[in-house]
This record gives structure tokens, sequence and C-alpha cells, in this order.
């Protein structure tokens, strides 16, 4: 088979499909359950650092993040 | 060590670009033979100079914000030429004597056309770009920019492209692919710059202290890496000579065709659409005090949007050689990507519910919702546009202009202002703007340029390709192409005043950022550096 037709022919299936489903999947992770928490902290992060990049004593276990630490206060 | 491979390396450069002046087959190469000769040369002395001093300190505990303070400076002043550019091509066109016959081969419009079009993108708005991006990135990761100098290298070496591609233009070198004009070497040394940006950004991203990466990243990051892709492959050429500028594309015929618009819309998509909306999620929430309306539907509108992007390029060519299929999927997928595009307008706008009246007092937020307006009004037009029936009527007519020009003024332009307003005090740490009145005026000058020029080119557009196709009785068409042309000039007029005002919109910012700098006091510095909450 020509390449052209054989691409083409993989495009508009297999691909066309795996692109499909990549992005429902997408849609699916974003309403998982308990993403509410994590997007509502992750949305307030610009009102943080704005000064001076975080330091050391602030998150020791970067990158798992400032998250926790703040939320205990 | 390092300091003298830099020298041996500027001063190989400078005898090969001693040699190429020797050997230069056009002007265009002879002069930027010069340039880099010269570039290089100084640099090398400014190198030996410095050769055993203590290399800069890059302290992790402090953001670099010098190199995003350049790129301010270089956005304003590329901002303002490439509008004063576009305010004389547009004159052009409507009294063509201004085409001076002593400038002719220089100054005429086919050689500023490209100049101004590379100008106010890829000059205003890339500086724009990677100066927001270096800011909201370190700001959003909490960190300093990755690779000490190297962010250096991007800004001045994004410059040298500019200047490459700015006087290739005026001296006539060119490949003719729209808004992909530039010759073989100066896209190879954009490929260089281009991979050391995305060094600095995803540098920064990996040594991040914050969990998540906000999404105001992903929109940049997505900008940097497909960028990098459509330039490479668009720009796959073989040189004639070394010693000369001209260069042939790899690829020939409707291929080429359907390459240069996969590149060219794309560029639209993921260079004035994705990389602004980077700095839409990051600036309209901060100057809002509010986060942004929905993270959920961010993240929806960055997948669906650069999933829908890739594809929409074939509707530049429809009724072409290209296959009917691959139109058809070009309308398509054009037609789609609205939703998207109003989902993310949705979630800008819906960003001040409960602070409307932001709106009635503070004109820098005035800017960024005109801008997100402007956003969702181009996002529609396009749409219809790639429609083939509709494309029909608005396929090279003025409408095409008026279109482009809603879309980059009205968005990408008020969303840079309002940006570069909301930096300035910040970068300087002065305490606030020098003058909200001048903001204000800024505001309704752009606002009013922009509404004169979308409105002259609607009219002339439609006008034109109705003219196009009018046939009488017997079938002949009525009107030459020289009668549309007569036709269209008040409109041309109306065009250019609207450029002019939105031009003087622009020096009047410029002058306002000048006084924050130079005469507003100080920000006194925060109390105590806990994380404020």
């Amino acid at each position: 088979m020509e390449t052209y037709t054989m691409l083409r022919t993989f495009a508009d299936s297999w691909h066309l499909l795996f692109m499909f489903l990549f992005f429902i999947g997408v849609v699916l992770f974003v309403f998982r359950p308990g993403s509410r928490e994590v997007h509502e902290e992750t949305s307030n992060m610009i009102f943080r650092n704005d000064d001076r990049p975080a330091r050391e004593g602030d998150d020791t276990a970067a990158p798992e993040g400032r998250g926790q630490s703040n939320e205990a206060r | 060590m390092w300091d003298f491979v830099k020298l041996a390396a500027l001063a190989a450069i400078t005898l090969f670009a001693a040699i190429a002046t020797n050997f230069a087959r056009d002007e265009a190469y002879l002069v930027h033979a010069i340039i880099v000769m010269l570039t290089a040369g100084g640099l090398f002395l400014w190198q030996l100079r410095r050769v055993g001093e203590p290399a800069t300190v890059h302290d992790p505990g402090v953001y670099m914000d010098d190199v995003v303070r350049a790129g301010v400076i270089a956005t304003a002043f590329w901002g303002v030429v490439g509008f004063l550019v576009g305010v004389v091509i547009a004159f052009q066109m409507a009294w063509p004597e201004l085409n001076f016959t002593w400038a002719q081969g220089y100054l005429n419009f086919g050689r500023l056309r490209p100049l101004h079009t590379s100008a106010v993108i890829f000059a205003f708005g890339g500086n724009a770009l990677i100066a927001t991006s270096f800011y909201v990135v370190q700001r959003t990761s909490a960190a300093r920019l990755w690779g000490g100098n190297l962010a250096w290298f991007v800004f001045w070496g994004y410059q040298f492209f500019i200047v490459l591609a700015a006087t290739g233009y005026l001296l006539g070198a060119t490949q003719s692919k729209e808004y992909a004009e530039p010759e073989w070497y100066a896209d190879w040394w954009l490929v260089v710059v281009w991979l050391a940006y995305l060094a600095v950004f995803m540098g920064t991203l990996i040594k991040r202290r914050e969990k998540h990466i906000y999404v105001a990243n992903w929109f940049y990051l997505s900008f940097i890496i497909t960028v990098a892709m459509l330039h490479v492959v668009n720009n796959v050429s073989i040189p004639v000579s070394i010693w000369g500028s001209k260069s042939v594309i790899l690829w020939a015929g409707v291929q080429d065709a359907m390459v240069q618009w996969w590149y060219g819309h794309n560029a639209v998509g993921f260079f004035l659409t994705a990389g602004f909306l980077g700095m839409m999620y990051y600036f309209i929430p901060k100057q809002a005090e509010r986060p942004v309306y929905s993270y959920k539907l961010s993240i929806i509108h960055f997948w669906a949007l650069i999933f829908l992007y890739i594809w929409a390029g074939p509707h530049h060519l429809h009724y072409t050689a290209l296959p009917d299929w691959a139109q058809t999927l070009g309308m398509t997928f054009s037609v789609m990507l609205w939703m998207p595009s109003w989902g993310g307008m949705i979630n800008g706008l819906m960003t001040l519910s409960g602070a409307w009246d932001k709106l009635r007092t503070d004109p820098i937020i005035r800017m960024m919702v005109v801008a997100v307006g402007f956003y969702g009004m181009a996002t529609f037009e396009g749409p219809m546009m790639s429609i083939k029936t509709v494309n029909a009527l608005s396929h090279y007519t003025d409408w095409t202009i008026g279109h482009v020009h809603s879309g980059a003024l009205g968005w990408n332009g008020m969303i840079t202002f309002g940006a570069l307003y909301f930096l300035v005090p910040r970068l300087w740490q002065r305490e606030r703007l020098y003058s909200l009145r001048l903001v204000s005026w800024h505001f309704w000058l752009a606002t009013i340029g922009i509404v004169l020029y979308a409105a002259a080119m609607w009219v002339t557009g439609i006008m034109e390709g109705l003219m196009w196709r009018e046939v009488d009785s017997q079938g002949f068409l009525v009107n030459s192409f020289a009668d549309t042309v007569s036709a269209k000039f008040p409109m041309y007029v109306v065009r250019g005043l609207g450029g002019v005002l939105f031009l003087l919109g622009a020096i009047i910012m410029c002058y306002n950022l000048w006084k924050t700098v130079t005469s507003v006091g100080a920000r006194q510095p925060s109390a105590a550096p806990v994380a404020a909450q």
C-alpha cells in the first residue's frame, strides 16, 4: 500500500479513536472524586509567592508541595 | 574554562561572518553577514574584558526579574514600531503615492507588509509572551528561572532574530511563506533560541516547589512546543549556497501549501491564542484578585483547544487544489473550535463574577475584559468565515484582514497592554501606576481605533466580495478589479485613522509606564515574608 494511503487510513481510524478516547479520559479525570479540593488549591496558588521563591523551610518535600502545609494552618 | 570556550566560539563566528561578507551573493546576505560580524566581534571584546571576573550570582531565593523587565521594555518598543509600520502601510493602501520612488525596493508596500506582520506578531507578541511566561512560571512554580544566564540568551537571541528578520524583509530576503518569511539562517538561529527557551521554561517547571502546574503554564508550554514543531516543519529548506540568502523548500505544490497553512493557522492557534490564554489565566485572576471562575473548565478548555486547533489549517485553502476531504475537515474542525474558544472566554469573563464593579473602577481590568470580549468575537467570526459558502464570499477580501485585526488588536493587543500595566509597578517596585486617567485614555483610543478598523474592513470586504461575483443578465462580470479598488478608498482612509488612534494609545501607554518607573514612589516592602493567604 502507498505510504499516503496507509497513513491516511491509520489517521482516520485508530488515531482518531485514540485522540477521542484520550479526550474523554481527560474530561473524566477532571471530574474525578476529590478533584474539587485540588482545583481550589491550585487556582489559589497564584496569590502566594509573589515577591520571592518558596524558601527551603517552606516545603521540605517538594513537589508534594506547600499545599498540605498551607491547609494545615 | 567556559569563558575561553565562549571566546573561541565568538572569534570563530566573527571570522566566518567576515569571510561570508566577502563571498556574499546578495545584498540581504551581505548586510546580515556584517551585522553578525559586528555583533559577534563586539561580544568577543565584551567577553574578553570580563575574563577572570567572578561569575554572575544566581540566588535561588530571588526571582530573576531583570530579564522580565528587559522583555517588558522590548514589548513596548516593538509594539510601537509594529503599529507605526502598520499605519504607514494602511495609508500606502489608501494613497499609493506614499510608495515613494526614492525608496523603491525598500519601503514600498510589499517590503513593509511582512515587516509589519512580523513586528506585531513576533516582536511585540513574542516578547510579551517570553516576558510574561518568565514572570508567570516563576511565581506559579515558586522558583527562580532555571539555567542562570540562559534566560538572557533567550532574550537577546530573540531580539537578534527580530533584527535579522526585519532587515531581511526590507532588503528582499524572503521565502514567500506568510508569517514565515525569514530565510534559512534566521530560521536556524530561531531554532537554537527556541530550544533554549524551552529548556529554561521546562527546567523551571521541573524544579518547582508547588505540587501542581498552574493552568497558565500548560498553555505557555503548549505554545513553546508547538511553535518549535511548526517552525521546523514549515522551514525545511535547502540553501542554494551558504553564501546567499536564497533557499528552496523541500515540499512542493499543494503539499507545500498545506504545510504552510498548517503552520500559518497554528501560529494563530498556538502563538496568538494558546500563549495569550496563558496570560489571560494568570493576569485576569491576579488583577481581579479572585481565582479563575472554573479550574475544571480551564483544563477542558486547554485539551479541547489543542486537540482541535491543529486541524483547522485547511480552511485557508478552500476551493484550491487541496483535496475536498481536507477542506471539509479543516472547516469542520474550525467550526468545532468555537466551543472551547467560548468556554475559555466564559471562564475569563466569569472570573469577575461578584466583582463586576471593578469594571467601573479599574481601567486595567476593563482592558483585559475587552480583550476577552474581542477573543470571543474573533473566535465566533473565524469559524463562520471557515464555512465554505461564507468563505466563497470572504476569501481574498478585506474581511479577512478585518478579522485578523479584531483578533490581533483587540485580543492580543489589549491583553498585553493589561499585562504590561500590571507588571511595570511590580517589576520596578513602584507603589502604583503613574496615571489611571491615561490608562483610560489608552483604553478608549484603542477600542475606538479597533472599532473603526474592523467596521471599515467589514464594509469594504463584503462590498468587494459582492462586486467580484456580480454578473449581469448575460452572465458577464459587472465590475473590473480596479472598480473595487476605487470603491474601497473611503474605507481605507477610515482604517488608517483607526490605526492612528490605536498607535496613539500605545504611545500614551509608553509615556505612562515611563513615568511610573521614573516618578512614582517606591513600594514599601511587605512587613514580613510570611506566606500570604
